[in-house]
């Protein structure tokens, strides 16, 4: 084994080609600050493609909700397949039934109307403001998550803070100099990886070649070393067989492991409804089977540790209030965020209900924003995590953090 | 008798391999002077690395061969090098030369009203096909071109003007952006890249132009339309959109910025360029009817008068004077243009991409001189660039970490590979976080260290470069060839080794290093693989 020292010494004797320290390099401090709230975890789901929010959180006792849309409301509970109740006025879609018990525990609430100020109806500038967490903002390069993570000590037996499932890194976890973007964690092929990774682990060895953590072989050694087999999936779990299923068991394997696991993020697409979206059954409902199962898998998984864990769903905006030409809705303004966890006040739908009333809708058509996404997050970000100051998370914007005090208690 | 084992053969292998595929030549020792300018082999290194996408075997020589200065200057002027090597591996890629037109004919894009994430098969977002194309050529262009500085001039500026390919009509434009826009103009003057392409419908759709339209005019004033057809813009088509489907933002009227902000704080002045956000409003208001007529049939750039907004403007405190229509923004990209502080801004960009992520002001302030003497000769300021001391001072070699395109298209080099560029290596630099043309945000992708690190980045490059090192990437077969043949042949060692001394000790532990991962000799491969991955490759 080669000390860092000896590396040194070779460096300067071979005049640079293992130069410890790279001129010109700007040297990154990656300092932290912060001590997380011991063993919490934040999952973030992102639902892409604009979830169309009064399908998944309908909200029957408006009087204008079903006549919008003649073709595609799911219909009051009582009904044929009728919403699920939750308060009264708003039910769930019946293909989110799997979710309904966490609500009656009060552990799943609701955030309505919510979404982003921003104008744009695209889908890539609003999935990505989203994530950055500066609307209207394109050039911010990390993302709300990551810049949460920098600011936050690693736990010290950490093996892994922060995790995208995906093979990209998405937008919202940039920042974080250690977060992992993966398919899988736990997989045969993932020690492949992590064991190629620590082969190379002598030849960095107090170089910068590539500015990082100090801790990042450290970190990737003990992944690489945990025997995930050590952490069955709970009996009761029954994840679908679907890209999201699979994402979300490794989500809850990851957070059974106690690998240290500060936040995790997960995709699940298809939410682009414009053409035959269905009512209680169809396309929609498909998705939202699929988006419950898993999360709801995920929480039966997780058994007590729940209480530690908060997920929390968005999407990059609503759908229009109204049915379109293909029994359809195109792309809108606000949408419904769910939230899931032990330490919620579930069992309420928050934030303020707009009206679908002509004059209500944003631009006379879609779902108007009375809660700005970034309260959510934020509330999220210092109730659960911890983090208390938001102001370098959220440049320029003042979160109105009440609402932490309602969803988190 | 047992053939006696060479104690030195493993650890001289893995010399040999760490210079030649991390081409890290150590020591000046001698100097081969050409009008000045350094020709030792690590210079001659650090230029193949700034100039191009790093060293192939065989290229010290030649560079050698024509002497520095006429290697730079024949790179300067693209045009003199012959590249059919290179246009032979492209020949089969047919939408490389198809028009606009003929790409929306090849490959229809949805009708807006049937556009459905179900209705494709998942993943293959319409027009894939084009991108595909583009990505494999570009990667193959860094690989196999001659024409090195203008592949990687033509990547910095699609970088400094990045359009999204993924975005609405852009798969279908982003063919002719590259190469009818940015890479013939990738040397030439900054004014002329600059109207080209504020006028090309790839950067008027990307950055929201084409749907921003201004408040009518007072009353009294005429129809702007109809101005705007007498103005007689010679670059534009003078028709008006023909149907009012295809024109439906005109009928939002409402001003959009976003062209306006990123061609003040990106394109031109840059953040710190002393503009306002009035600055940005006034500029935007000029811009009103820079349109794309029939956008997603046949996209061509239009001014279209009806939505130009005709109040009077002024930025940067001028006055835009009553040249009317499209020449408001003609005027205000001159404006821009002259200004010292775009000098200065694209000055320093191109010091952080060629020289170090923190570049010495005495050289950005020279190479904004020629810039502003040259009225915008690129070739001009990349000439002071590449004769400066600055970029030939001993710390600004490896002072740059590569991209990630930069570390595949390297590795393809240094390792000799041969490769049809294909989807496993697009596949890698999607992973990498830079896949090519799918830069969401107008900044482009950065040249800089700190966009590039992380614990995900140290995984993903060291099992990239032992994938490559093992044949795993279907399509690109790496050239051990010359590896293998010198390991036996001392001659060839040390004609690459230049005669460079190294201590015995640094041999041997550099060697301790393959050793400890079981790597021995006859295995050129594997040590490859170490070699990609280490922390020296990473830089350039």
């Amino acid at each position: 084994m080669i000390s860092r020292r000896q590396l040194l010494k070779i460096s300067l004797a071979a005049g640079g080609i293992l130069a410890a320290r790279w001129p010109g390099a700007v040297p990154l401090s990656f300092a932290s600050s912060e001590t997380p709230r011991r063993g919490k975890t934040l999952v973030v789901v992102f639902q892409r493609g604009g979830a169309d929010g009064l399908s998944m959180v309908v909200p029957y006792g408006d009087p204008h909700h079903a006549p919008l849309r003649p073709g595609i409301a799911v219909p009051r509970p009582g009904s044929t397949e009728g919403a699920l109740d939750l308060d009264g006025f708003f039910g769930l879609h019946p293909s989110l039934g799997p979710l309904h018990p966490f609500w009656k525990e009060r552990r799943l609430a609701v955030v309505h109307a919510v979404g982003s100020h921003d104008v744009t109806r695209s889908h890539f500038d609003a999935q990505d403001y989203m994530e950055n967490g500066t609307p209207g903002n394109k050039q911010t390069f990390d993302g709300w998550l990551g810049r949460s993570l920098r600011t936050l000590d690693v736990p010290p037996q950490s093996a892994l803070s922060s995790l995208a499932l995906g093979s990209t890194m998405p937008r919202i976890l940039r920042g974080d100099p250690r977060a992992l973007a993966l398919p899988s964690v736990t997989s045969p092929r993932a020690k492949t990886l992590f064991g190629t990774a620590m082969a190379f682990e002598p030849l960095y060895a107090g170089t910068e070649a590539l500015p990082g953590p100090d801790d990042a072989f450290r970190l990737i050694d003990r992944l690489n070393r945990f025997d995930f087999s050590r952490v069955p999936v709970a009996s009761d779990a029954n994840y679908p067989k679907t890209p999201f299923g699979q994402a979300m068991r490794e989500t809850a394997t990851a957070i059974k492991a106690d690998l240290g696991l500060i936040a995790v993020f997960v995709d699940s697409g298809g939410w682009d409804t414009h053409v035959n979206q269905g009512g209680s059954r169809g396309q929609l409902a498909n998705r939202l089977a699929d988006l419950a199962g898993g999360i709801a898998a995920f929480a039966k998984d997780l058994g007590t540790k729940l209480d530690d864990v908060v997920l929390l769903t968005m999407t990059e905006f609503g759908r229009t209030a109204r049915e379109n030409g293909n029994r359809g809705t195109d792309h809108g303004h606000g949408t419904a965020f769910f939230v899931l966890g032990g330490g919620v006040r579930g069992g309420k739908v928050y934030g303020r209900w707009p009206g679908l009333r002509p004059q209500d809708l944003y631009e006379g058509r879609d779902l108007a924003v009375t809660t700005d996404f970034r309260d959510v997050a934020a509330a999220l970000l210092t109730g659960h995590l911890g983090i208390p100051n938001l102001q370098t998370i959220f440049p320029g914007h003042a979160p109105r953090l009440e609402i932490v005090k309602q969803i988190l208690g | 008798m047992k053939p006696r084992r060479d104690p030195f053969t493993l650890p001289v292998l893995v010399l040999f391999l760490l210079l030649v595929l991390s081409v890290s030549f150590v020591g000046a020792a001698e100097t081969r002077d050409t009008k000045g300018l350094p020709s030792d082999d690590p210079a001659i290194v650090h230029l193949l690395n700034r100039i191009g996408y790093g060293p192939r075997p065989g290229d010290i020589p030649e560079v050698l061969k024509l002497g520095i200065d006429e290697f730079i200057d024949k790179q300067l002027s693209p045009d003199t090098i012959p590249d059919a090597g290179l246009e032979k591996r492209l020949e089969g890629f047919k939408t490389l030369k198809m028009t606009t037109a003929e790409l929306i004919e090849a490959f229809p894009p949805p009708a807006p009203k049937n556009r459905t994430e179900n209705a494709r098969p998942r993943g293959r977002r319409p027009g894939h096909e084009i991108i595909l194309d583009l990505s494999k050529a570009k990667l193959l262009r860094a690989v196999y071109s001659e024409r090195r500085l203008q592949e990687v001039m033509t990547d910095f500026w699609f970088n400094h003007f990045n359009v999204f390919a993924a975005k609405g009509i852009l798969p279908w434009v982003v063919t002719s952006y590259e190469r009818d826009v940015i890479r013939p103009r990738a040397l030439g003057n900054f004014r002329d890249l600059l109207g080209t392409v504020a006028e090309s419908p790839a950067m008027l759709f990307y950055l929201d132009n084409w749907m921003s339209a201004g408040a009518p005019p007072p009353a009294g004033t005429g129809d702007p339309g109809r101005q705007a057809l007498r103005s007689r813009h010679p670059r534009w088509f003078r028709e008006l959109p023909p149907s009012r489907q295809e024109t439906s933002p005109a009928k939002r009227r409402g001003i959009n910025e976003n062209y306006a902000r990123e061609l003040l704080e990106l394109h031109t002045l840059g953040v710190d360029g002393g503009y306002t956000q009035e600055d940005v409003r006034q500029a935007g208001l000029a811009f009103t009817g820079w349109t794309i007529a029939e956008p997603r049939r046949h996209p061509r750039a239009v001014f279209n008068g009806r939505m130009h907004d005709g109040s009077q403007k002024t930025i940067l405190g001028r006055t835009i004077p009553p040249v009317g229509g499209a020449k408001e923004g003609d005027w205000i990209l001159d404006l821009l243009a002259r200004h010292p502080k775009t000098a200065e801004h694209v000055s320093r960009k191109l010091a952080v991409h060629f020289v170090s992520d923190d570049p010495p002001p005495a050289l950005v302030a020279r190479l904004s001189r020629t810039f502003r003497e040259t009225d915008g000769d690129i070739r001009a300021v990349l000439r002071t660039l590449l004769h400066s001391a600055e970029f030939w001072a001993p710390e600004a070699r490896r002072a740059k970490m590569k991209t990630p395109f930069f570390l595949v298209a390297s590795a393809l080099r240094a390792t000799g590979a041969e490769s049809d560029g294909g989807l496993p290596l697009l596949r890698v630099l999607k992973e990498m976080g830079q896949p090519s043309y799918l830069c969401q945000p107008p900044t482009g992708y950065k040249s800089t260290a700190e966009a590039w690190g992380g614990s995900n980045a140290i995984v993903q490059r060291t099992n990239f470069a032992v994938a490559l090192a093992e044949n795993r990437f279907p399509g690109t077969r790496l050239n051990t060839g010359f590896i293998a043949g010198a390991k036996t042949d001392d001659s060839a060692l040390s004609a690459a080794l230049m005669g460079v001394p190294l201590t015995e000790e640094s041999v041997r532990t550099v060697a301790a290093a393959a050793q400890q991962h079981g790597i021995g000799p006859g295995e050129p491969n594997r040590l490859s693989g170490l070699i990609l991955g280490s922390p020296e490759f990473q830089r350039r």
